[in-house]
């Protein structure tokens, strides 16, 4: 059970943007202690992944505070993102095809050696390292990822999360492209990184995979926040309604 | 894990002899199909001079002095002075491709490039430092390649910031540049240049001597020996599985083969008795029986085997090069890595005006003078070299090396039709047109087929 005292790890407070007069964000506050998964849910269109490519630093919000630790951050790119050890593994992957499992993990974090000069060899052998623990079966290392599966892609993209030694971890439909034996993966990894004390914020759609993975979860409709609820106290058909609704059930706190 | 199976291209090459053969070696089949094509385009055109026109060939045993065929060493030799201005200018046109952007505008940063060197030269550095100065040819240079960088680093910053099309862009640049090289001296040609700084486009004078080629081409082959050992070692380090022994050595060896070879060809083109008349002359010595130059590495071809090696560098063990082709093949998910990539757009941008002022300094040294028209149409040829290389269009995916060859492929066509008589510029056109097309046709075939 996560304990929600104290500080949060993240806050995302009073968020909003839009985008040639549509807010896709609307006020939107949202916040994430150690430990915990919290679910971003709702239609397409609702400004989940908006909200969370704030947090990342794919865009930068017209207004509203995001707190790490209970100070301030000022994200305005993805390298800031990074700073504060937030990485993100985007429903796109966000891969470079035509590289291969090392070059995509390292990407805008490139092991160099002596001179400045790329340690590929280096690379290759810290990635060999990752997907053993992660996907034992990974064989492709020299092929670019193109040439993968898509859960090999899929991978690909939380090994690169994994690595850095994320704190805040954004996954966004981390199991939509994948079959039942890689999503049961996905899951048992989310329940590793919780254990280790990482805050993640989860983009999901299946009801099931937000009941049992989530602690709390957090619902949108049209760019606003409907209600955050804790998992254990409602019912996936008082979720449901929620979304479909825009209503927040009545027993919830 | 130094159990893993490291076997690249596995489900698709068949595992016959060749295949096995290719995967042990790890050629890529398209630059195998690429100097096949080179080499059936050379022995075409021998063929034709040799059996259609009749003329006497080197393979036949005909003397140098007689042989006028395509297979000869002052053929070949003059093939790789023309090829290294293109093929400058194409190595960095590959980076241009490969981030899915497009520079027409070489040819006319090379001919106003090339017209304010003269200016530079003839109307300030000679009436002030004195004809045949020594810092001449060192400014000139230094200016050349900066104005060639700084035109770059402006349609970079056009393309980058203010989100104009680099097609427009550099077609702008194309007619504007042409336009101001006809106005820097009215459409005059400036001649002639500095007699050190002429030496950089080759010629007798301007090439790297018998001796000093030897000795390049040992350091070359020094160089080789020692990479292939160097990446045997970098493998165990971690390790990986390593190449068959055998299949690194015959790759080294085909390698050091062909550095010795082209040594011994540049270097068996000897000298016309004109130029060791002038030589001697210069010396104030009478010309010996029997005096007899090689011309060995010109000069141009040293500097594109310079410009090949650092832009190889770049592209494959730097984060700049990491960086191009990541932009290439997913420019959403290289800025979502923290990947700048204006400042990337615009650094490449520069880089490719940089080198079309070094093709400026090459192709007006080589000319010996300056005129507004150098570089006319050479932008399309860059492309198509960059194209016919293996770069493709679509982003993500080019080398240098293919650059390169496709830059020789281009030259050996448009050099063969004058050679066997098709001196008019309409045959060579339509020549290298088929066969640009003809080559994007054959990669998306061979494309489609692994997959």
């Amino acid at each position: 059970m996560v304990t929600r005292t104290g500080t949060p790890l993240v806050e995302l407070r009073d968020m909003s943007i839009s985008f040639g007069g549509i807010k896709a964000v609307d006020h939107v506050t949202v916040d994430l202690y150690p430990g915990e998964v919290v679910g971003l849910l709702g239609h397409n269109g609702a400004g989940k992944s908006t909200l969370i490519k704030c947090l990342s630093g794919a865009y930068k919000a017209d207004a509203g505070q995001i707190l790490i630790n209970g100070a301030e951050v000022d994200i305005n790119n993805p390298r800031d993102a990074r700073a504060q050890n937030i990485e993100t593994i985007y429903q796109t992957l966000a891969l470079a095809d035509n590289l291969n499992a090392a070059s995509n993990l390292f990407l805008g974090r490139e092991l160099v050696g002596p001179g400045g000069f790329l340690d590929d060899s280096k690379m290759e052998a810290e990635t060999r390292k990752i997907m053993a623990r992660l996907n034992p079966n990974f064989r492709k290392f020299n092929v670019p990822v193109s040439a993968l599966s898509g859960g090999q892609r899929q991978s690909v993209a939380i090994a690169r999360a994994v690595y850095f030694n994320a704190k805040i971890l954004i996954m966004d439909e981390p199991t939509a492209a994948l079959g039942p034996q890689e999503t049961q993966m996905v899951a048992e990894l989310i329940q590793e990184l919780k254990a280790q004390g990482l805050g993640i914020f989860l983009i999901e759609h299946d009801i099931h995979n937000v009941m049992k993975l989530c602690d709390r979860a957090s619902v949108m409709k049209n760019g606003q926040l409907v209600g955050t609820v804790d998992v254990n106290q409602v019912t996936d058909e008082d979720i449901l309604s929620m979304i479909i609704l825009g209503k927040k059930p009545a027993k919830a706190a | 894990m130094s159990n893993t199976s490291h076997s690249p291209a596995t489900q698709s090459a068949p595992d016959s002899g060749f295949g096995r053969f290719l995967r042990a070696t790890e050629i890529d089949p398209r630059l195998l199909g690429m100097v096949g094509a080179l080499v059936l385009i050379w022995v075409a055109f021998e063929a034709y001079s040799t059996l259609i026109l009749g003329r006497p060939s080197m393979l036949l045993g005909a003397a140098q002095a007689d042989a006028n065929g395509f297979l000869t060493p002052r053929n070949l030799w003059n093939l790789s002075v023309q090829t290294a201005y293109i093929g400058i200018m194409a190595t960095g046109m590959v980076l241009v491709i490969i981030t899915r952007n497009i520079d027409l505008s070489v040819g006319s940063i090379m001919g106003m490039v090339g017209m304010y060197m003269g200016l530079l030269q003839v109307d300030f550095l000679t009436p002030a430092l004195g004809l045949g100065h020594p810092a001449i040819w060192v400014v000139t240079v230094i200016f050349g390649i900066v104005m060639g960088a700084l035109i770059g680093a402006l349609q970079g910053s056009m393309i980058a910031y203010l989100n104009i099309p680099s097609f427009i862009v550099t077609l702008g640049g194309l007619l504007v540049w042409r336009g101001a090289a006809f106005l820097v001296a009215g459409g005059k040609t400036i001649a002639p240049m500095d007699d050190t700084f002429a030496l950089i486009g080759g010629g007798s004078f301007g090439a790297l001597g018998r001796t000093g080629s030897w000795i390049f081409a040992a350091i070359a082959v020094v160089a080789v020996v020692w990479g292939v050992v160097r990446g045997r070692k970098a493998r165990t380090l971690h390790g990986f599985q390593q190449r068959p022994v055998w299949a690194e050595w015959f790759m080294g060896g085909l390698i050091c083969a062909i550095i010795l070879g082209a040594t011994a060809i540049v270097n068996s083109y000897i000298w016309p008795k004109g130029n060791i008349k002038k030589y001697y002359d210069q010396l104030g010595l009478p010309v010996p029986d029997g005096a007899e130059f090689g011309h060995g590495y010109a000069y141009p071809v040293l500097i594109l085997i310079v410009v090949a090696i650092f832009m190889t560098v770049l592209m494959t063990r730097t984060r700049f090069g990491r960086y191009v082709f990541a932009i290439g093949g997913n420019p959403e998910a290289a800025a979502l890595s923290g990947i700048n990539t204006r400042t990337m757009t615009v650094k490449i941008f520069t880089l490719m005006g940089a080198l079309a002022g070094i093709a400026a300094v090459i192709g007006s040294a080589r000319q010996n003078s300056a005129t507004n028209a150098m570089g006319n149409l050479d932008e399309l040829y860059v492309i198509a070299a960059a194209v016919v290389g293996g770069t493709s269009l679509a982003g993500g995916v080019g080398t240098v090396y293919g650059a390169i060859i496709g830059a020789l492929i281009l030259t050996s066509l448009q050099t063969g039709m004058v050679l066997i008589g098709f001196g008019d510029g309409s045959y060579q056109r339509i020549v290298i047109g088929i066969a640009l097309v003809l080559a994007v046709w054959l990669d998306i075939v061979y494309r489609k087929r692994i997959k």
